[in-house]
């Protein structure tokens, strides 16, 4: 189930003959298509692969003013530091943190508000509700953040509220012991409903048949939900599970670099801030790109292993 | 369920020329989609649902409406503090005071602009490569998929491409806010799917008729590609819109920035915006707070009014479409 189609069938019909043709006549034939895919492919080559190799400076001590080529090469030494820094080893524990966090409370949430919602008998009611639960999802990290510190920042509406009953304020927005919870409810509030797309989509294509013969059989309500919902949409959930462990090292950036300065990197600190640091802050260009290579390299590898394993549980993966 | 009902009062052509009008029978609205199977929930279970749902719809619409009417409020009543839903004394003073010219004015014409040429570029070059990919037996193009796959696999990293941009002279253009995200591999192969499903019948005929590959693009396959086209182009305006961090990379030079950082600036950072912008001199200017708020509704209105458009197309499945099931 739910296999975005990559590789495509070709169609049989009078192109299915092509490799009878020889290739310059194929070539001429197709010169349009060429002319079409020149751009993209350009830009392919030039802004991902290039910057690709261009990591190579990860080996090198690049200084600016030195220059790309004329820096000095000096082996694996920005690859051992992720050994030893601090400060990486802050990041990294940080963001595996919340990316645990993010799996058990954020990952849930829409697959609940989805049952919710498709459980809403009035189509328009339900249209209505996704007309709002899925708006969050097209605001900015900016204005998401701006919207929280209205309402929970040191003179949003929640300290008038108190101020107003002479009750203490309390410190939300700016303290760091709360924050890791804090960017797991921004990150549910903005995607919430925007996630239960894809599960309305799979509950949907629910065989109704078998909710009618589990009904003749005697099931309840609880008991459809488990036998027959739950089932049908399993393959979609593992298969979204998977994908989100492929991406466990990159928590995002925005959202973190915007509220770094109110909680301090000590509890802010994520992976893709500190590449950003570091190179633009202390000039460590190097280590920098050693960071950003690995935490990649790790990305590519999980989105592929997650895939695999997609495959072997659901007979279908996404690449 | 509209189209159900319309059935029910709707007239049924008889066998005799005549048509039979079946009266509208007066039902319960409730059970009126409900499957026959299903039994209708205990009161318990209806108010916890109910509960459940009214909470979830509050806390997503609450901060914006707040955010609103404090845009809408005077002084006074944002200096008494205290819930405001409505603004007591609706007034315009924070946005006359943002748009006479000055920051926002023009980050909002920065953005404004961006976002026309940026979606237009971006729809450009993805609407050509995936036609190209589009076609199976195209010698060549299957090598060029892979290397689209290999992009959504594997992320350059921040740095490397960063240095680029810097060596191609871009940095503190705005080409280096549109260049680096021409085509997204995701929207890409939505965009390619789609063209594939349209049948070849229609682009074979266009063929024997003589059109060349150029011609069929623009005749057939856009035209039938509208709705798919739309959503990409709105997901790609939006992206434009939103983008904050690449401006943090690229741009410098404060006075080239879009809303966002404009936004970022002002709002979280809490930079004057009063001592930025030129006030008539005795006139006291409007509470910090409205004018905040106000930058943060232009930053958000259009996205409310392309909103409606895209939010057509979310639930005819345009986008699933591509998700086989």
């Amino acid at each position: 189930m739910a296999t975005l189609r990559i590789g495509g069938k070709s169609s049989s019909g009078p192109r299915g003959k092509t490799f009878s043709t020889p290739l310059r006549k194929r070539l001429w034939r197709d010169r349009w298509m060429y002319l079409f895919i020149l751009p993209g492919l350009a830009y392919f080559l030039l802004f991902i692969y290039l910057p690709i190799l261009g990591n190579f400076i990860a080996w090198k001590d690049y200084a600016p003013f030195v220059g790309l080529w004329e820096s000095p090469w000096v082996g694996w030494a920005n690859f051992e530091l992720l050994f030893t820094d601090p400060d990486f080893q802050r990041a990294l524990i940080n963001t595996v943190q919340i990316e645990i966090l993010q799996l058990v409370f954020a990952f849930p949430a829409p697959l609940a508000l989805a049952l919710l919602l498709h459980s809403i008998m009035s189509e328009r009611l339900k249209r209505a509700i996704q007309s709002i639960v899925y708006l969050p999802h097209f605001l900015s990290w900016v204005i998401v953040i701006a919207l929280w510190q209205q309402i929970f920042g040191g003179a949003g509406f929640i300290n008038q509220l108190l101020a107003n009953q002479d009750m203490d304020r309390i410190n939300v927005m700016s303290n760091p012991d709360l924050f890791k919870p804090l960017v797991v409810l921004q990150s549910m509030w903005k995607d919430v409903g925007w996630g239960t797309i894809i599960f309305l989509a799979a509950l949907t294509r629910i065989d109704t048949t078998l909710y009618e013969a589990a009904v003749i059989d005697g099931a309840n309500g609880r008991r459809r939900l488990l036998d027959v919902t739950l089932p049908g949409i399993m393959s979609i959930i593992i298969l979204l599970l998977i994908l989100r462990m492929g991406s466990m090292f990159s928590t995002g950036f925005e959202q973190y670099f915007l509220q770094r300065n109110a909680v301090g990197p000590e509890a802010a600190e994520v992976i893709d801030t500190f590449v950003y640091t570091r190179a633009f802050q202390s000039g460590d260009w190097s280590f920098a790109t050693a960071v950003g290579l690995v935490r990649g390299v790790v990305a590519a590898f999980m989105i592929i292993g997650a895939n695999w394993l997609a495959k072997r549980f659901t007979g279908e993966g996404l690449l | 369920m509209a189209t159900i009902r319309e059935e029910r009062s709707s007239t049924i052509p008889s066998l005799g020329g005549g048509s039979l009008v079946i009266p509208e029978v007066k039902r319960k609205r409730r059970d009126s989609n409900r499957p026959i199977w299903m039994e209708e929930p205990g009161p318990l279970m209806k108010i916890a649902k109910a509960i459940a749902l009214t909470f979830v719809t509050l806390i997503m619409v609450f901060p914006m409406v707040y955010v609103v009417a404090v845009s809408f409020s005077s002084a006074k009543d944002v200096l008494a503090g205290g819930l405001i839903l409505f603004p007591r004394n609706p007034t315009l003073e924070s946005y006359s005071a943002i748009l006479q010219g000055g920051v926002v004015t023009r980050a909002l014409q920065i953005s404004i602009l961006l976002t026309l040429f940026g979606t237009f570029a971006q729809m450009v070059f993805t609407v050509t490569l995936a036609y190209g990919l589009s076609r199976p037996g195209v010698w060549g193009s299957k090598f060029v998929l892979y290397l689209v796959l290999g992009a959504m696999i594997f992320y350059p990293g921040m740095i490397p491409s960063f240095l680029l941009i810097k060596e191609l002279g871009l940095l503190n253009t705005y080409p280096a806010l549109i260049v680096p995200g021409l085509i997204s591999a995701w929207n890409l192969i939505i965009v390619r799917n789609f063209f594939m499903n349209i049948p070849a019948d229609l682009t074979d005929a266009a063929k024997i008729d003589g059109a060349s590959d150029a011609q069929i693009l623009w005749r057939i396959i856009l035209p039938l590609s509208k709705a798919v086209l739309a959503v990409i182009a709105l997901f790609y305006g939006v992206g434009i819109w939103n983008q904050f961090f690449n401006v943090i990379l690229y741009i410098n030079d404060s006075t080239m920035w879009p809303v966002q950082n404009v936004l970022r600036q002002y709002v979280l950072m809490g930079s004057n915006l009063a001592s930025a912008d030129q006030f008539a001199p005795n006139q006291a200017p409007p509470p910090a707070q409205s004018i905040q708020m106000a930058v943060v509704v232009l930053a958000t209105v259009p996205i409310l009014i392309v909103y409606p458009f895209l939010q057509r197309y979310f639930t005819k499945g345009v986008l699933t479409g591509s998700i086989k099931g």
